[in-house]
């Protein structure tokens, strides 16, 4: 941009003439178009994150403020990373976590698949099947505790209704062992939608010729998928599975609302944990360092990833 | 219509088009059920079996709008006879309504924080993006990779030092507060969608601006800005979801005077038991318009999920 003939012509013409023609010097703009975007999320972003670093290694407790504030050092951490029920909440997420991306995976990809036969009026049932990811989880996650009710859940009378169980002893977010099945249903109910569009993305961007080639070559209808579809796909796959892995991360809107963590433990995932460390028992500086292990974890794998998406890529 | 090898024949294209059709009317009942369950009185709306076939009516919406107390007769008498069709309604219940519900508060509070961050969001958005896309920024990539990285943040993270800083500053549970909270957390968003959209305006324009006179600032907002407009457009109505939808920051920062919908409306409690119909009427005025907007966007909705990152 610097040598741009514009900045030629400025740089002959008189000093009053250049300034009304350029105005402010380009360097001078990019600096005030960029800097207050920064400084806002140097504020509300990093400037918070590096005092949760700080109160990480004190026992300060926000709801005791005359307290004197210890440094405490890496007790905190240690504290954490040897409580077993820190250990089960992470169990919890990462079945969610897996669980979740599976089934995503699948059905996504299934849809987008079928999408791209491009059937009459593709369109407009794309746009129908999106609509549960752009609603609000806390609302979403409210209705399905409605739709699990025992006996007059319309989930509930559905799968008794298939299978003919007694619809007062069926309870999706009662037991134990159905719980987190019934957060698995309600996440993949609203975010399949999410990894079926990038699919199709992906799906649409692999060029007819490639398969009229294969076809030329007398390559099977499975082989072609093989061979073509599914690796030109995968790297919009990853980056699907990337954003929804980062994003059930840090679950806790559509669950705390579904299930509030309960029955027992069995569906508290770690944003929810850390949330009741908090901001319910108030251990600030306990729940900081909770918080500073999410991030690193979440940023760690991430990183990983993305590593091994670019590698995907070049290929 | 031309032929070709790679064209799938019809019958495919019959059972494809049947099994996604099958798909999106299972992945709509329970939308339709939270639209229904509004307009259920409330023992339909827990009776077993489900009910299908019901007479509709409004106290789901009257309820949801309207405080009221059980009547006694003496209050009957004094009050008279109801007025108004929702006086009438609540009056079937032996109830009186004894004023507006905070719903309309939240609802308004959700409205107020929306708009306000997505206008500021996009004022700073569109300067950044501009700028990262047409200058040489120093460190660009280091800053756009650190804008992104904003977003990886679990919130309930920043959450606990973003409250003890709101309280220093008297921000919490205040309109400017969560505006200002909800413009850093889409900031990301709109910086790496506008660049992308700003990107894709052929930059000759801008230069032949320059020549005839134009000023860069006026090059800016007179070719840039109209060009632009589509992808401010949908970027905005991006931001304004996400402010909409957003619960996390919400239900931690705000309790009173500025909360928004999405923790209000879990918390509708009725006479006995939970009150479903005025739980879900909630739901559908907060849910509809983000459908309306979902159906305008439909053509930039993968750009806006990914970032930018696919543009079909």
């Amino acid at each position: 941009m610097t040598e741009s003939p514009i900045d030629k012509v400025a740089v002959k013409t008189p000093n009053g003439v250049a300034r009304h023609i350029k105005g402010l010097s380009d360097r001078t703009i990019a600096w005030i178009f960029v800097a207050p975007t920064i400084f806002l999320l140097l504020a509300v972003n990093i400037f918070p994150l590096i005092w949760t670093i700080r109160l990480s290694f004190t026992n300060f407790r926000v709801n005791r403020p005359n307290n004197d504030v210890e440094w405490v050092g890496f007790r905190n951490y240690e504290r954490i990373l040897s409580d077993p029920d820190v250990w089960a909440t992470m169990q919890a997420t990462a079945h969610f976590l897996i669980w979740t991306i599976v089934l995503q995976v699948l059905i996504g990809f299934t849809l987008a698949y079928l999408i791209n036969k491009k059937f009459k009026g593709n369109d407009m049932w794309t746009t129908i099947i999106v609509f549960p990811m752009m609603l609000s989880p806390a609302v979403v996650g409210n209705f399905w505790t409605f739709l699990y009710q025992p006996q007059i859940g319309l989930f509930n009378y559905a799968v008794t209704f298939f299978t003919g169980g007694d619809p007062a002893d069926f309870s999706m977010i009662g037991d134990v062992h159905l719980a987190p099945w019934a957060i698995v249903i309600a996440d993949t109910w609203m975010w399949t939608p999410f990894v079926m569009l990038i699919c199709l993305a992906g799906l649409r961007s692999i060029p007819d010729s490639i398969y009229e080639a294969a076809e030329c070559d007398r390559a099977s209808k499975w082989r072609q998928f093989w061979t073509i579809t599914i690796p030109m796909v995968l790297p919009f796959l990853m980056l699907a599975v990337l954003f929804r892995g980062i994003e059930n991360f840090k679950m806790f809107d559509l669950v705390v609302q579904l299930t509030g963590g309960g029955p027992g433990n069995t569906t508290t995932l770690s944003s929810i944990d850390l949330k009741r460390e908090a901001f319910e028992k108030w251990r600030t500086g306990y729940s900081s360092a909770y918080a500073v292990i999410l991030f690193v974890t979440v940023f760690g794998l991430a990183s990983i990833y993305v590593k091994a998406l670019n590698k995907v890529k070049e290929r | 219509m031309s032929f070709s090898v790679t064209d799938p024949s019809r019958a495919i294209k019959w059972v494809a088009g049947a099994l996604v059709v099958g798909y999106a009317v299972i992945t709509l009942i329970p939308l339709l059920w939270i639209i229904a369950t509004g307009f259920k009185s409330p023992s339909d709306s827990i009776s077993y079996p489900p009910v299908v076939a019901f007479e509709p009516t409004l106290e789901g919406y009257v309820n949801l709008f309207t405080d009221r107390t059980r009547a006694t007769e003496k209050m009957l008498e004094e009050a008279g006879p109801p007025t108004t069709w929702y006086e009438e309604i609540t009056r079937e219940r032996g109830t009186v309504i004894s004023g507006p519900s905070r719903y309309g508060e939240r609802f308004l509070n959700s409205v107020i924080i929306g708009f306000g961050s997505t206008a500021l969001c996009m004022i700073l958005g569109t300067m950044a993006a501009y700028a990262f896309s047409r200058f040489k920024v120093p460190l660009k990539d280091d800053l756009l990779f650190f804008i992104l990285s904003t977003r990886m943040m679990p919130p309930i993270a920043v959450a606990i030092p973003i409250f003890l800083m709101f309280r220093n500053l008297g921000l919490n549970d205040t309109h400017l507060g969560m505006i200002l909270l909800y413009t850093a957390v889409n900031l990301s968003l709109s910086v790496w969608l506008l660049k992308g959209f700003i990107d894709e305006i052929p930059i000759e324009y801008e230069e032949a601006a320059l020549i005839d006179g134009y000023t860069r600032f006026q090059a800016f907002y007179k070719v840039v800005l109209p060009q632009a407009a589509t992808g401010i457009a949908s970027t905005a109505i991006f931001c304004l979801i996400f402010a909409w939808n957003e619960y996390a920051f919400a239900v931690l920062l705000t309790s009173g005077t500025a909360q928004t919908a999405p923790p209000f409306i879990p918390t509708i409690i009725g006479t006995s038991g939970k009150d479903w119909p005025a739980v879900a009427a909630g739901a559908t005025i907060f849910l509809v318009p983000v459908m309306v907007f979902t159906i305008m966007l439909r053509k930039h909705l993968l750009r806006g999920i990914t970032f930018g990152a696919v543009r079909k």
